[in-house]
């Protein structure tokens, strides 16, 4: 098995594009922007009834207990990102990056891998973390102020959120990279953002997943901020998921508030990477409810008309629309569910309100596999320090 | 902490047979060598398979081991260092190229903010066994952006070993020690040197990581140097002997972990020291070395601890570069400041 799928010796050959890209359509770029501002797949229309002439969708997906583990996992995204929120606001985070309005992709991503999947997430996915099943206060370490990530990275297959933007993304190539030469069907999905996609790094993994055909899937939450600098400041393509054509790679643009048609759209990508169909990048179109982080101040930026026009896209209330239309909802389950996402956030609360220990000889135990000889000398008068 | 012995030191050496090599040479063994005895090793960067790299480096990897273990990638730095970690954190043992010391700043973030503290950032659970083969140094004739020494910038930051071999045999064994080690290294290949011929029995053993080596004994001023200065301070040790200077050369190899021990050691024999290397002195390495060696050294030092630097310019053009390379004269004009202190 050619594992690389690299040309043959003479390296010359190029393989054909794949003609099935969804991107027959050509550039109009007149005038001002938002040139971004076409209508993306989706299965579930702003009200949460289907939509017509819709995304189609595997039937398994629409199977009732898909759709409410969907739902319980969207509840369970709000409850934590709520959560996260109230205990920054009382001091016991350093700081939070709230994905509130972004839950459906947070749910998604989570949904979507399997356990030898690989996830790469950012600062703004923690939620994605808590759906995966990572202990909460274990995913909100780093966040909390410390040095490390907090949950075990190999054992869950998640990297330590990534800060610099765009920098995970040449991990994900890797680590696809890896899984094909061990002949793995294992895939590594790549979180980003909309401000992200302007940095190098972005460059060069889409290119190199799509030269190596790596099982990598880009997954752009073009949420409409990077900070307070809007997309149209961030970009002149038309629709972040053309950046695809450029790397000779499928390139799809989803509603990012519809979390059924946003598995769909993962679900094909991930069944194409893991049969040897390369990486896909998939834009999902959502907005951040709240400020970039709890220092931000987003009325500087931007007006409330805008958020109130997102709210009425809620990710949630368009799948409890549609689970109540269809019969797999009701009140009484409604309120289990509730009631299962309060004790989460009770738990959470109870923990995070302990200080966590510090011990500072501990930041010096992982730098290098045997410490220096000086870190050992440093961290003896840290110790003594400490000891006075 | 999960190091083994065997992940920390290559497998044993078989079939010795003594012959002239490069240093080129002893790098492509050592190469071969270590893709030979673990399969999770795996060679990529920019010209590396099919031509085996601008110095032929990698030669014959992509044939002998084929396209899934030695492989040209696009042309980017950030992607080839990134991808590295990826591997690396699904259990792979990449070895990467960068082509030449100043192609290699692409890379600098994915180096600075991951491949170094990846470890430390998940306690342990991904350890980061990447080896960056950097071609670095002067003296070649190379056009602009072909002769940076970039060493101080990767030193000042925690969580990378930094190794420069200036022998034949410390080039096969730091390189293959490099490769095993449970951490990443940036390996400095000296360039002017790769033409440097040794008669050695392949594979060969020196020193581990982290330590220095004496390659000259003397009792009046130690020279401390690396990659390829070491050749230039031996050049000067030998003409000092003509004027009656009897100095020593420290060959530090491994500039992190640094080798305090054996440089202090020899200072304190002397009583002076004199840092040699290419790089621009402000700032540079060399400033950690006479920094390092004050502290240890001061009440027996006859003489301020000097530095004999490349100059604090951008790196020249060819025809001016003998004017910025610290030389044999003018490691000997500190020579003698030194004694006359």
């Amino acid at each position: 098995m050619t594992l690389l799928d690299l040309p043959a010796a003479t390296g010359r050959a190029t393989p054909a594009p794949d003609s099935s890209r969804p991107h027959d359509h050509e550039y109009q770029v007149t005038g001002p922007g938002p040139y971004w501002d076409t209508e993306p797949l989706r299965y579930l229309d702003e009200r949460g009834a289907p939509a017509e002439g819709g995304l189609r969708v595997d039937p398994a997906l629409l199977e009732p207990e898909r759709l409410l583990a969907a739902y319980r996992a969207l509840r369970l995204a709000r409850a934590f990102d709520t959560e996260a929120t109230n205990l920054v606001m009382q001091g016991h985070l350093a700081v939070y990056p709230s994905c509130r309005g972004q839950e459906a992709c947070q749910a998604a991503a989570a949904l979507a891998l399997r356990p030898e999947d690989w996830l790469l997430p950012t600062y703004r996915d923690t939620a994605a973390l808590a759906v995966r099943g990572i202990d909460p206060v274990e995913a909100l370490t780093l966040l909390r102020g410390s040095w490390h990530c907090g949950y075990d990275a190999k054992k869950w297959r998640t990297a330590p959120q990534c800060t610099p933007l765009a920098t995970q993304a040449p991990h994900a190539v890797g680590l696809g990279l890896g899984a094909k030469l061990a002949g793995d069907p294992v895939v590594a999905l790549c979180l980003l953002g909309d401000g992200a996609t302007s940095e190098g790094d972005f460059h060069e993994a889409c290119n190199s997943a799509a030269v190596y055909q790596t099982p990598t899937v880009f997954l752009i939450q073009n949420n409409q901020y990077a900070i307070s600098v809007p997309l149209h400041k961030q970009t002149r393509a038309r629709a972040l998921s053309d950046k695809a054509i450029g790397y000779g790679m499928p390139g799809v643009r989803v509603d990012g508030n519809d979390v059924i048609a946003v598995l769909q759209v993962l679900g094909e990508a991930f069944e194409r990477a893991r049969s040897g169909g390369g990486p896909t990048l998939i834009e999902a179109v959502t907005y951040r409810v709240r400020p970039h982080t709890n220092a931000d101040d987003a009325n500087r930026y931007r007006e409330q008309a805008e958020v109130e026009a997102w709210l009425a896209r809620d990710p949630l209330d368009r799948l409890a629309a549609f689970l109540r239309a269809s019969g797999h909802l009701d009140d009484s389950l409604d309120e289990q569910i509730g009631r299962d996402c309060e004790r989460y956030a009770e738990s959470m609360r109870a923990q995070l309100a302990l200080e966590p220990d510090v011990a500072p000889a501990e930041m010096f135990e992982h730098v290098y596999a045997v410490p220096t000889r000086q870190l050992a000398e440093q961290r003896a008068m840290v110790e003594a320090g400490e000891d006075a | 902490m999960t190091t083994t012995t065997s992940e920390t030191r290559p497998a044993a050496p078989a079939a010795p047979k003594t012959q002239t090599v490069t240093l080129a040479k002893a790098l492509n063994t050592a190469l071969a060598d270590a893709m030979a005895a673990d399969d999770r090793v795996v060679v990529f960067g920019e010209d590396v398979a099919e031509l085996g790299g601008v110095f032929r480096i990698t030669d014959g990897l992509a044939a002998r081991f084929g396209s899934e273990r030695c492989f040209d990638t696009p042309l980017a730095e950030a992607s080839i260092l990134g991808t590295a970690i990826g591997m690396a954190m699904y259990g792979f043992r990449p070895v990467v190229e960068m082509q030449f010391d100043a192609f290699a700043y692409p890379s600098f973030e994915q180096l600075v903010s991951h491949l170094a503290k990846m470890r430390n950032r998940t306690r342990g659970a991904l350890p980061m066994p990447v080896v960056v083969r950097i071609p670095y140094g002067g003296g070649i004739g190379g056009v602009e952006h072909h002769s940076d020494s970039s060493e101080a910038y990767i030193a000042h930051t925690p969580g990378i070993q930094v190794v420069t071999p200036s022998t034949v045999e410390d080039a096969y064994w730091l390189l293959r020690s490099a490769v095993a080690s449970p951490d990443p290294v940036v390996f400095f290949e000296p360039k002017r040197l790769y033409w440097s011929k040794a008669a050695v029995t392949l594979p060969v053993t020196t020193g581990p990581i982290g330590t220095a080596a004496v390659r000259r004994q003397g009792r009046d001023a130690t020279l401390i140097a690396y990659g390829q200065s070491v050749p230039v301070a031996l050049e000067a040790a030998q003409h000092g002997a003509e004027l009656g200077y009897d100095l020593e050369v420290v060959d530090l190899r491994s500039l992190v972990p640094f080798d305090d021990a054996t440089v202090a050691a020899s200072v304190e024999r002397t009583g002076r020291a004199i840092v040699v290397h290419e790089a621009s002195g402000f700032a540079g390495f060399g400033a950690e070395v006479a920094a390092r060696v004050s502290e240890r050294c001061f009440y027996r030092l006859e003489a301020p601890v000097l530095r004999v630097t490349g100059l604090d310019l951008p790196y020249p053009p060819p025809k001016m570069e003998h004017w910025y390379l610290p030389s044999a004269d003018r490691i000997l004009d500190a020579v003698e400041r030194a004694m006359a202190a």
